[in-house]
């Protein structure tokens, strides 16, 4: 069986590999140049973390990189691709992903968008000679960036239209201890800003007309601006536009797929056309649009087991997402929904100085909702909590604050006259402060007496201090 | 160790300044002499459980075989070793399958034990010697990352180092799902979900890269595969792997860093290689070692922690499936020939390789009629107990060598009794590839015989002298044979004698030259594969063999406790180790101190009374493998294997629990 996935994104080049793995015959076509890349890293590598080489994706697919599919012809089953190639397949898996969502604002599609390893080569361009960033949106995406940006040693200013940051994962609370965390790293905020207009001065004025896109690079790094609703201007060296992304559905629709916001698919993956399946960004499966990169992957693990016929009819079960941003000062976890139903149990702690916010919404014994921000060290805990709908512990307090759990260390000496006689100083050997006691009234006088009588310390050695301690208060008391 | 007889006549031991454990024992090296004259020590053979001559078992033994092999073929015979057997019986148990029976049916419960580090070490490395490096080396490195192991309980002297290491102001990091003794203690605890150190070690190699950590002009220079590794990490960002593992992306980070501070040692144990995916980890450990440039750097490099007595040599030198003596693999016709000449045989007739442990055991009563068993107790060690046990039963012949009655003794159609350690002499070889030796204090009761005794009369009755091959009783004309048969293999030991052995604290193999030094310190240079640089392979995480589910919705992890013993035939024996079956549990699950619990899994059942610990993840509960009946924690284990080393999934299975009645 021929098998086609167009889209060479972090969904296309997962399901390309996992079908190689099983011997399938697989190819896939990418319209970016570079072989596929772990977008999550882009961040990184506008931190500088990450030199672009480090991000691409292997693949043991047939790849044909930098050419674009444009048109399906579904009766014939075959792709036609921008260099003319026909090619036919028995099987055609969309993988078409997203495009950077840009706000219908007057200028603003001259700014940088930050959606592709191009976008950040771009931005990473203008920002070697720049001093100051415009970021426009504060959700994931666009904090993001400005930590990136930030950690390049930029003054950031980002720009949100809504009362609070990340308003689809946190609550104002957690929004407002954010804010302090991301002013400490030299990015200010700006919210419930709506923007009227965009402008380059650098920009000559009659360049500056739509369709100009191809050349913002060179211009929207030498200075923007940003007017506000309420009549304040914001400028810096360079502008970014990262207010989320819309399914890339253009091919799909040309081909007279059902395609709602995204190209609608059932729980088995599958388009209006059995023999054409979607999943990642572009796909919709019920009201759900994708943008994640976890539920891409299990959905190329369906396909794959589909398609490989290990499993024809394996149905994907989406599974609820956990926004996670984690990058050098900042700690973010947020996964559920923060709105409390009246029987819910409510916990939260909030120390804004440091930092700090965590926030639990447990119903029924499982996690609901959560906020977690800066140093949690529960944080592993109630993601796994949440993602396996797990009954959580019932110590609330110990997952809330992730005080760190159980017993610690054996007693140690500092005060053997308190130490209760069964207390177990040397584990290795089983011997208790009781029977050291009372070798020493036996005779066994001193510390090498009391190792022949008992073996204590002979084991891993780590009570040697304990037992040193025991003969010094043994000697003082005698 | 050292044995001294005590005035009334009874052997007590005493301790040793050596290197390896500085003088240190645990409670049960201080009692092991208590089963030397133990009251349940076995003294004259047993047929169908009744006492016997040595001629009445040899002859129904040797009759058995020749009748089984007549009627089914040679390989319807096999042999089980141990990783407790001295070098000399490993090697002399390998011959006796090959030439002796003439069977590719041998393989030993060392396959339980470290073959999936073994694996990984030799496709990485081109040679497996659990470390490296002398053992002292723990103690002098900045960060020390132990993966799956806890050797305050279950190797306390060794536990000496890392506490030195400490002190020394080191970086311990232990990654283990429960909070053990040993986790406890380190700078650091990493408490993954059971069955996720793959994750986890691509996750710390992700962050390696992430953060600028890697050895460039090491990768270049010394390894082979870095590009396809790198891109396989890729995938592996600390959010989706805090995701899978439950480690804070934090600690992952603090780990990854301390990791490239000065010099740095990685560690694993069975925790992290006991599973269905047992090779990748430790694969993916290795490559995080070589990303790093540890290996054959001064103080620094990878390692594996062996479990039993002579864990190392126990897998040198033939007595594995697809093994000949000095580490040779048996499908290489060069080993072949040259291991055939030693022995005095055609090439042609030896056999292939055999089936690993777990497909051995999984087939008597099937293909295998006849099994000998030599240093090892199946019926409880080895995994999905009750299939084996009953596949034991349904042999036509059960042969079994020990000093104690073990549970598969109990069910052997003859068991001989053998001399325990104190009554022979012989070589073992340590994690570090030391060979050590062994010396007879004592003679043996009377009526006991040896393991190599043993394999010498029944080869000799299975016709062995008429094929013109000898096989020898004593140990040392044994040793002088595995010297030669080893000779140009990977494990050569042809310039290791017993005296050096003695005048030098031992030796480290690879020791090719009865008058140069042996090789203490592997890889300083290069690797032993054919072009001398490591092979990093790319691999990628994937599930346990059985994900908990709501009929049975917890991991059962398997381990050991300090005051025991494997499958405690001999720890459950002596007296003064305690030690009461138990299952380790959270309080969330409901169950009082003590309360019997009936633990379930797909495979079997076993009652054992609670213990609460409040620091087990309350996802997870433990129990102990030494138990035997009601208590035997491998009733409920999987017979998962790991697809390269045949390792089954002892550390993962799901499993519910309930109140049992007492």
């Amino acid at each position: 069986m021929k098998i086609v996935i167009v889209g060479f994104g972090m969904a296309g080049a997962r399901l390309a590999d996992e079908l190689s793995a099983m011997d399938a015959d697989v190819t896939v076509v990418g319209a970016e140049i570079h072989s596929a890349y772990n977008r999550i890293l882009l961040s990184s590598v506008l931190a500088g973390k990450h030199r672009p080489a480090d991000i691409s994706m292997s693949t043991r697919a047939k790849a044909r990189v930098g050419v674009a599919a444009i048109a399906i012809d579904r009766a014939a089953q075959t792709v036609r691709l921008a260099d003319g190639t026909l090619l036919p397949y028995d099987h055609l898996v969309l993988a078409t992903g997203s495009q950077a969502l840009v706000p219908p604002v007057p200028g603003l599609e001259h700014a940088f968008t930050f959606r592709t390893l191009d976008d950040c080569h771009r931005i990473l361009e203008a920002a070697a000679t720049a001093e100051s960033a415009l970021v426009l949106g504060g959700g994931l995406l666009g904090l993001e960036a400005a930590r990136g940006l930030a950690l390049r040693g930029l003054r950031v200013e980002v720009v949100h239209a809504v009362g609070h940051l990340m308003e689809r994962q946190l609550d104002p609370a957690a929004s407002r201890v954010l804010e302090r965390t991301l002013e400490a790293l030299h990015i200010t905020v700006h919210l419930a800003a709506a923007t009227t207009s965009a402008r380059f001065p650098a920009m000559a004025g009659a360049s500056a007309t739509a369709g100009a896109t191809a050349t913002a690079g060179a211009t929207a790094g030498a200075g923007a601006e940003l007017t506000l609703a309420d009549g304040r201007v914001l400028s810096a060296d360079l502008l970014v536009v990262a207010c989320g992304v819309r399914p890339d559905v253009a091919l799909a629709k040309q081909a007279g797929l059902v395609v709602d916001r995204g190209i609608v698919v059932d729980e088995r993956l599958r388009t209006s056309d059995r023999r054409i399946s979607a999943l990642g960004d572009c796909a919709q499966l019920g009201n759900e649009v994708g943008g994640l990169v976890a539920p891409a992957w299990e959905q190329a693990r369906v396909i794959a087991r589909q398609l490989s016929g290990a499993e024809p009819l394996a149905v994907y079960s989406p599974a609820a997402p956990v926004t996670r941003l984690k990058a050098s000062g900042i700690d973010l976890a947020a996964m559920g929904s923060m709105q409390a139903a009246p029987h819910d149990e409510d916990l939260s702690f909030a120390d804004p100085a440091r930092g700090t916010y965590a926030r639990l919404l447990i119903r029924d014994d499982r996690v609901a909702g959560a906020v977690m921000l800066g140093d949690n060290p529960s944080i592993g805990q109630v993601i796994q909590l949440f993602d396996r709908r797990a009954t959580v512990p019932s110590d609330r307090r110990a997952l809330l604050l992730g005080r760190a759990i159980g017993g610690g260390t054996p007693s140690t000496v500092d005060t053997p006259a308190l130490m209760p006689d069964g207390a177990t100083v040397c584990q290795c050997n089983s011997v208790s402060k009781g029977e050291l006691v009372r070798c020493w009234r036996e005779g066994a006088h001193g510390m090498e007496a009391l190792v022949g009588a008992t073996k204590a310390t002979t084991g891993c050695g780590t009570c040697r201090d304990a037992v040193e301690g025991i003969v010094d208060w043994l000697v003082t008391a005698a | 160790m050292m044995l001294r007889e005590g005035a009334d006549g009874r052997v007590e031991v005493g301790s040793r300044d050596f290197p390896t454990n500085r003088g240190g024992l645990c409670q049960k090296g201080w009692t092991a002499a208590e089963l030397l004259d133990h009251p349940e020590r076995l003294t004259t053979p047993l047929i169908s459980g009744q006492p016997a001559t040595w001629d009445e078992a040899y002859s129904l033994i040797v009759a058995k075989i020749l009748d089984i092999q007549l009627t089914h073929g040679p390989d319807a015979v096999a042999v089980f070793g141990g990783g407790g057997l001295t070098n000399e019986k490993c090697y002399s148990l390998g011959k006796f399958a090959r030439v002796a029976l003439g069977t590719k049916n041998i393989d030993y419960n060392g396959r339980f034990c470290m073959s999936s580090a073994a694996a990984a070490s030799n496709r990485a490395f081109g040679i497996d010697r659990g470390l490296p490096f002398p053992m002292a080396d723990i103690a002098k490195a900045d960060t020390l990352l132990l993966v799956g192991g806890n050797v305050a309980e279950t190797m306390p002297p060794f536990a000496r180092y890392l506490t030195e290491q400490r002190e020394n102001g080191g970086v311990q990091i232990v990654v283990d799902p429960r909070a053990t003794m040993t986790a406890r203690a380190a700078t650091i605890h990493l408490q993954p979900t059971p069955g996720t150190d793959l994750a986890l070690a691509l996750g710390l190699l992700h962050l390696v890269i992430a953060e600028g950590l890697i050895d460039q002009s090491y990768l270049d220079e010394r390894t082979a595969g870095w590009e396809a590794v790198r891109a396989s990490a890729a995938g592996y960002w600390p959010a989706r792997v805090e995701r899978i593992t439950g480690v804070p992306v934090t600690d992952l980070e603090a780990t990854a860093r301390a990791l490239a501070n000065g010099r740095a040692i990685i560690l694993t144990a069975r925790g992290a290689e006991q599973h269905s995916k047992g090779v990748d980890t430790v694969t993916a450990l290795i490559n995080l070692a070589l990303a790093l440039g540890l290996p054959g750097r001064p103080g620094s490099g990878y390692g594996c922690l062996t479990g039993q007595g002579n864990g190392q040599g126990g897998r040198e030198h033939g007595q594995k499936a697809d093994q000949l003596p000095g580490y040779r693999r048996i499908d290489d016709p060069v080993a072949r020939s040259h291991v055939a000449s030693v022995w005095g045989v055609e090439p042609e007739s030896l056999p292939g390789p055999g089936l690993s442990a777990y497909e051995l055991l999984d087939c008597l009563g099937k293909e295998v009629k006849a099994l000998l068993v030599f240093g090892s107790n199946p019926v409880v060690s080895a995994p999905h107990a009750n299939n084996i046990t009953k596949r034991l039963e349904s042999l036509d012949l059960l042969v079994v060598c020990d000093f104690v009655l073990s549970e598969t003794a109990v069910i052997a159609d003859v068991v001989l009794p053998v001399t325990q350690w104190a009554e022979e002499d012989g070589t073992m070889t340590n994690l570090e590839g030391r060979v050590l030796r062994r010396r007879a204090l004592r003679e043996p009761p009377p009526g006991i015989g040896t393991d190599l005794a043993v394999i010498a009369e029944l080869a000799s009755k299975l016709g062995s002298g008429e094929k013109g091959v000898r096989f020898d009783s004593d140990p040392h004309t044994v040793f002088e044979e595995l010297r030669r048969a080893t000779a140009g293999g990977v494990a050569d030991y042809a310039g290791v004698t017993w005296e050096r052995v003695d005048a030098e604290g031992g030796v480290f193999w690879p020791c090719p030259d009865a008058d140069r030094a042996g090789t203490p310190r592997l890889f300083e240079k290069s690797f032993a594969t054919p072009d001398g640089r490591a092979r990093m392979v790319a691999v990628e995480h994937r599930p346990v063999a059985e994900e908990i589910d709501s009929d049975f919705p917890l991991y059962l992890t398997t381990g050991r406790v300090l005051t025991q013993y494997q499958s405690g035939a001999q720890s459950r024996r002596v007296k003064s180790l305690r030690g009461e079956p138990f299952i380790e549990l959270h309080p969330d699950l409901g169950f009082a101190e003590g309360q019997l619990v009936r633990v379930t899994s797909r495979r079997g059942e076993a009652v054992a009374p609670a213990r609460l610990s409040a620091t087990i993840r309350p996802d997870t509960v433990f129990m102990p493998f030494h138990y035997a009946g009601a208590a035997r924690a491998n009733s409920l284990t999987s017979d998962a294997l790991d697809p390269i080393s045949r390792m089954p999934e002892f550390k993962v299975c799901a499993v519910r629990l309930e109140a049992a009645q007492s």
